[in-house]
C-alpha cells in the first residue's frame, strides 16, 4: 500500500523531467516495434472481436447480427463436442505431459552414466515439427503398419483397427504423437527447475530423516513453485492453440470424433467461409486462456517491479 | 541390490528411448525402401531394397526444393528482423526510464500470448487489402509481429540484469544511444540472442498455420505445410513421403546440433527466471 502512495507521488514529476530529454532514437526504438506488433497483433485482435458479432463471408461486407453468432454457438452440437474435446486434450495432453516430464526430469536431474544419451533421446522430438511428427506416426498408425505388426506379434491381432479413421480411437490416437513431442520438452524445464535447487535443502532433509518421499514431497516440489507456474501456463496455452497435429493426422474428422476448438475454428473461416461465426469460436478459445494469460501476465508483472 | 538398481535403471530407460527413437529411425530406413518392397510387405515389415531415388523424387517431383527455399526466405528474414526489433525495444524499456515502459512491455507479451485463432481472420482480411496475401512477405510481417512481444520480454530480462557501470563508462567516453546498443550491449547480449535465435528458428521453419492462412499457393509454401501437400501428391509412396519427412527435419535438426547448448537454455531461460 505504501509503495503505491510513494510511487504515484514521485513519478509525475522524473516523469516530466525525463520524457523532454528522450531522445527521439529511444522513441524509436521502442515506437518501430511496438507498430510493427500493433498492426499484426492488437489491431487484428480487437477486429477479431467486432467480427464476431457479424456475418460475414468474405466478400461481402461483414453485417452487424449482434450475439447471434454465440447464441448458435448454445446450440451447435459440434461446437459442443469440440469443447469437450479441447477439454480432453487438456487434461490427458497437459496432465500426461506434466507428469512424464516431470517423472522423466527426476529420474534423468542425476549426472551418471547414459543419463545424456537418455535425455537427448527424450528431447529429439522437440525440434521436430508438429507435421514432421504427425507423418512418423502415421507410419505407426498405418493399416499394416508399426502398430498392428505390434499387436500382431503379442497375439491382440482382435484390437486392430484403423487408428485414425475410427470414431471412437482417432482423438486418442492424436494425443499420443502430441504427448511423445511435449514431454521432453517439459522434462528440459523441469531439469533447469531442479538444477537451480540448492542441495543443503535436500541435505538437511536428509538429515533430519526424510524419506525420498517426504523429500520430493515437502522440499522439491515446494522449490519448484516458480517453474509450475511457467510449465502451467505453458500448457495450457499451447493446448488450446494445438491445431497443427490434428490438422495433419485427421483435420478434425472422422464426423468431427477429434475435433478441438482451433480446428474447428480454422474450416469453419477457411473452408465454410463463415468468417463471423468463426470469430465467435475464436473469442471462446480467447476466453479459455485468459485466466491463464493474466495469471502469467502478473506473475511477469511482479517480477519487473 | 545397488547394481541391481542400476540395471533395471538402465534397461528402463534403453527401452524409452527406443520408444522415442524407434519411430524416427523407422521413418529413416523407409525413406531408403523401394515402392515394390513396401507395397509387398508393408510399412511395417524390415526393409528388403535399398534405394535413395525417393529422395531425388520428394526433391524435385515433389516440389521439396521449392519449398525448402521458401522456409529460408521466410524463417532467415524473419528471424534477424524480430530479434533486431525486440533487442532495440528491450534495451529502450531495460536500460532508460521511458514513461510507461512497464505497461509497454507487458502489453507486448500479452499480444504474443494471445491464441493465433483470434488474429487469424483479421490478418488474412488485412494481408489481402494491402496485396501482400499469397506472398512471403505476410508471412514474415506476421511472424515478426506475433514473436516481437515474447523475444522483448526475454532480451528484456537479460539486458535489465546486465551491471549499469558499462554503460555510464561508454557514455562517459562520449559514446552516444545508438553506440552503447551496438557496440556495448549487443555483444553482452549476445548468448541470449543466440538461445532465442535458435529457438525461433525452429518455431518459424516448424510453422503450419501461419503458413496456410497467409499463403494459397503451392509454389509459396515453405517446407511444413508443403509437406501436407506432398502427402496428397503420392498417397501410397509412403518411401516418397518418408523421404521428404526427413528432408523437412534436417534443417531445424541441424540447428539444433550447432546451437545445442544455446537451445536447451534458451528453452529454460523462461521457466527460471
Amino acid at each position: 500500500m505504501t509503495a503505491t502512495i510513494s510511487t504515484t507521488s514521485v513519478t509525475p514529476t522524473w516523469r516530466r523531467r525525463r520524457s523532454a530529454r528522450l531522445s527521439p532514437l529511444l522513441v524509436a526504438f521502442v515506437l518501430v516495434p511496438f507498430a510493427v506488433e500493433s498492426v499484426w497483433v492488437f489491431w487484428p485482435a480487437l477486429q477479431g472481436f467486432w467480427f464476431s458479432l457479424t456475418r460475414w463471408d468474405g466478400m461481402s461486407p461483414p453485417a452487424f447480427v449482434g450475439t447471434d453468432n454465440y447464441v448458435e454457438l448454445a446450440g451447435d452440437a459440434t461446437f459442443r463436442g469440440a469443447l469437450v474435446n479441447t477439454v480432453i486434450w487438456l487434461v490427458l495432453f497437459g496432465g500426461l505431459s506434466v507428469l512424464g516430464g516431470f517423472g522423466m526430469a527426476l529420474v534423468l536431474q542425476k549426472e551418471r552414466r547414459g543419463v545424456g544419451f537418455y535425455r537427448a533421446a527424450l528431447f529429439t522430438p522437440v525440434v521436430f515439427s508438429l507435421v514432421v511428427t504427425a507423418l512418423v506416426w502415421r507410419v505407426f498408425y498405418q493399416p499394416d503398419g508399426i502398430a498392428d505388426t505390434l499387436l500382431r506379434a503379442v497375439g491382440l491381432e482382435q484390437l486392430i483397427r484403423p487408428w485414425l479413421a475410427d470414431p471412437q480411437t482417432a482423438l486418442y490416437a492424436v494425443i499420443l504423437p502430441a504427448l511423445w513431442r511435449q514431454i521432453g520438452y517439459v522434462m528440459v524445464l523441469f531439469l533447469a527447475g531442479l538444477k537451480a535447487i540448492d542441495p543443503a535443502l535436500h541435505e538437511a532433509a536428509r538429515m533430519d530423516g526424510a524419506n525420498s518421499w517426504q523429500r520430493l514431497r515437502h522440499v522439491t516440489i515446494p522449490q519448484l513453485r516458480g517453474v509450475n507456474a511457467v510449465v502451467l501456463s505453458v500448457i495450457v496455452i499451447d493446448s488450446l492453440r494445438s491445431f497443427d497435429i490434428v490438422w495433419s493426422l485427421t483435420k478434425g474428422g472422422p464426423y468431427h470424433s477429434s475435433e478441438l476448438l482451433s480446428t474447428y475454428m480454422y474450416s469453419t473461416a477457411f473452408q465454410s467461409l463463415r468468417l463471423g461465426y468463426a470469430s465467435a469460436i475464436a473469442v471462446v478459445i480467447f476466453v479459455l486462456a485468459l485466466a491463464v494469460i493474466l495469471g502469467y501476465l502478473v506473475r511477469a508483472f511482479r517480477e519487473e517491479a | 541390490m545397488n547394481k541391481l538398481r542400476t540395471g533395471a535403471f538402465h534397461s528402463g530407460m534403453i527401452l524409452l528411448s527406443l520408444l522415442w527413437l524407434g519411430p524416427v529411425i523407422w521413418v529413416v530406413v523407409m525413406s531408403t525402401r523401394s515402392f515394390d518392397d513396401i507395397a509387398a510387405h508393408g510399412v511395417g515389415s524390415l526393409p528388403r531394397s535399398f534405394t535413395l531415388d525417393t529422395y531425388r523424387q520428394a526433391w524435385t517431383d515433389g516440389g521439396e526444393l521449392r519449398a525448402l527455399i521458401n522456409s529460408m526466405l521466410v524463417t532467415v528474414p524473419s528471424v534477424a528482423l524480430s530479434l533486431g526489433l525486440a533487442a532495440m525495444a528491450a534495451f529502450a524499456l531495460s536500460r532508460f526510464r521511458i514513461p510507461g515502459r512497464r505497461t509497454i512491455l507487458l502489453l507486448m507479451l500479452a499480444g504474443n500470448l494471445l491464441p493465433p485463432q483470434i488474429l487469424l481472420i483479421p490478418v488474412a482480411k488485412f494481408s489481402e487489402l494491402t496485396g501482400l496475401y499469397d506472398t512471403l512477405w505476410a508471412l514474415i510481417a506476421v511472424q515478426v509481429g506475433f514473436g516481437l512481444g515474447f523475444y522483448t520480454f526475454v532480451l528484456h530480462g537479460f539486458m535489465r540484469d546486465l551491471p549499469g557501470e558499462i554503460q555510464e563508462a561508454a557514455t562517459i567516453d562520449g559514446a552516444g544511444t545508438a553506440q552503447i546498443f551496438t557496440k556495448v550491449m549487443l555483444p553482452l547480449t549476445r548468448p541470449a540472442l543466440a538461445a532465442l535465435g535458435a529457438l525461433s528458428f525452429t518455431w518459424i521453419f516448424n510453422d503450419l498455420l501461419w503458413a496456410i492462412t497467409v499463403l494459397r499457393t503451392d509454389d509459396n509454401m515453405p517446407v511444413t505445410p508443403a509437406l501436407l501437400g506432398l502427402q496428397g501428391q503420392f498417397v501410397s509412396s509412403w518411401n516418397v513421403i518418408a523421404a521428404g519427412t526427413v528432408i523437412a527435419a534436417v534443417p531445424t535438426v541441424a540447428v539444433f546440433l550447432r546451437f545445442q547448448r544455446h537451445f536447451v537454455s534458451g528453452l529454460a531461460l523462461g521457466a527460471v527466471k
